[in-house]
């Protein structure tokens, strides 16, 4: 019961925290989860995170189902999805009510300031991070580095998948979903059929 | 149809055909809600955004609550929300019972490694997005760097650093642009 309760109450931190959707969430869910060891190493939720980008639905709820899945079955994908959407209609039925009047405050735009350069920059270090760990398959301590094991699989992916994620067809940039198949394509092609 | 009726049918059928979420909702939402409902007028759309964007919370969730409190009240609001997330939420659960079956085999593991790396590109593609939408000011310089340096340094106060964001804006907010706290 205690680890649903977790779910549930982390997943509302997670959903209260939350300013501008779906990516902003990474740093706090990786966070939280390696503290609560839902997963076991920080790169275990990225290869979920571009599935929940490939899947329908909110990006949010994606990924709470599949942690409280993972962690504590049907019980635990339904409280941290309650729990990660809770908020979010809690505020809007307040503003609803109340009318936007409380949310007109200079204080809300102020801080919303300030809010989004932080979030460019924790998503900045999920990339950082991201990348360090794809390259040597450790998560990135800048004060124990360690470049052994380098990847150059991994690298190849990413120029590549990079190089095909500018590519604009009548202007149009390439849909997510695209570049998710093509990366899980690259991946057997390369970790599969290419090197054991 | 009972408008509540209405409403599950429409967010469901937005939560299943939107990708990635959020953002990507708009669309199909101004011509469910818009133009084939008539719930919202055009200029409303731009309202809901604009308020969804100004508070925490999943953007899908937070479009659900406002059109369907606007439609049928805080029943509404329920039915909008649980409907927009259910497609997602049973996906999901199909997905992780089959992958739990075969998170050994060697072949998942190969797609999964890919699709770590191919997610770099996505993550940065957002960022770019939102500097684009934030724009390069030296204030925003100046945070965008400070947070991932703080964060590379110290690790678990991802939270405390997201609280320190809101502060710093209303500082700076009450220090350089008085005349907007003004009234």
């Amino acid at each position: 019961m205690k680890i649903v309760w977790n779910l549930f109450w982390n997943f509302f931190l997670i959903g209260l925290f939350t300013f501008g959707g779906g990516y902003a969430m990474i740093p706090m869910i990786e966070e939280v989860a390696l503290r609560e060891t839902w997963i076991s190493s920080g790169t275990d939720i990225y290869g979920w995170v571009g599935i929940a980008e490939g899947t329908p639905g909110p990006f949010a709820v994606n990924i709470a189902t599949l942690l409280g899945y993972q962690n504590a079955g049907f019980i635990g994908a339904f409280f941290a999805t309650l729990g990660v959407i809770l908020p979010s209609w809690i505020i809007l039925v307040l503003i609803a009510a109340f009318g936007k009047k409380i949310l007109e405050t200079k204080y809300a735009t102020a801080a919303l300031k300030g809010l989004r350069p932080v979030v460019i920059g924790l998503i900045s270090v999920v990339v950082i991070g991201l990348i360090y760990q794809n390259l040597f398959q450790t998560s990135l301590d800048l004060w124990n580095l360690s470049i052994k094991g380098f990847d150059y699989f991994s690298l190849i992916i990413g120029i590549v998948v990079f190089g095909v994620s500018l590519i604009k067809i009548k202007q149009k940039s390439l849909s997510p979903i695209f570049l998710i198949i093509l990366s899980g394509l690259l991946g057997i092609l390369f970790y599969q059929v290419v090197g054991i | 149809m009972k408008k509540t009726t209405e409403l599950f049918f429409s967010f469901l059928k937005i939560g299943a055909f939107t990708i990635g979420g959020g953002y990507a909702m708009i669309p199909l939402m101004q011509q469910e809600i818009v133009e084939k409902k008539k719930w919202l007028k055009p200029e409303e759309v731009i309202d809901m955004v604009a308020i969804s964007e100004s508070t925490p919370g999943v953007l899908a969730v937070n479009f659900a609550t406002y059109v369907g409190y606007r439609v049928a009240g805080v029943w509404g609001s329920i039915v909008a929300t649980l409907s927009v997330v259910l497609p997602a939420f049973i996906i999901i659960l199909l997905l992780s019972t089959v992958l739990a079956a075969y998170s050994d085999n060697s072949l998942i593991q190969a797609i999964l490694k890919g699709i770590k790396a191919g997610v770099v590109v996505l993550l940065i593609r957002a960022i770019v997005k939102l500097i684009k939408i934030c724009k390069l000011t030296p204030f925003n310089i100046v945070l965008i760097i400070s947070t991932i340096l703080v964060s590379l340094l110290v690790k678990g106060i991802v939270f405390y650093i997201i609280i320190s964001g809101a502060i710093i804006g209303i500082i700076y907010g009450l220090i350089f642009a008085k005349e907007t706290f003004k009234a």
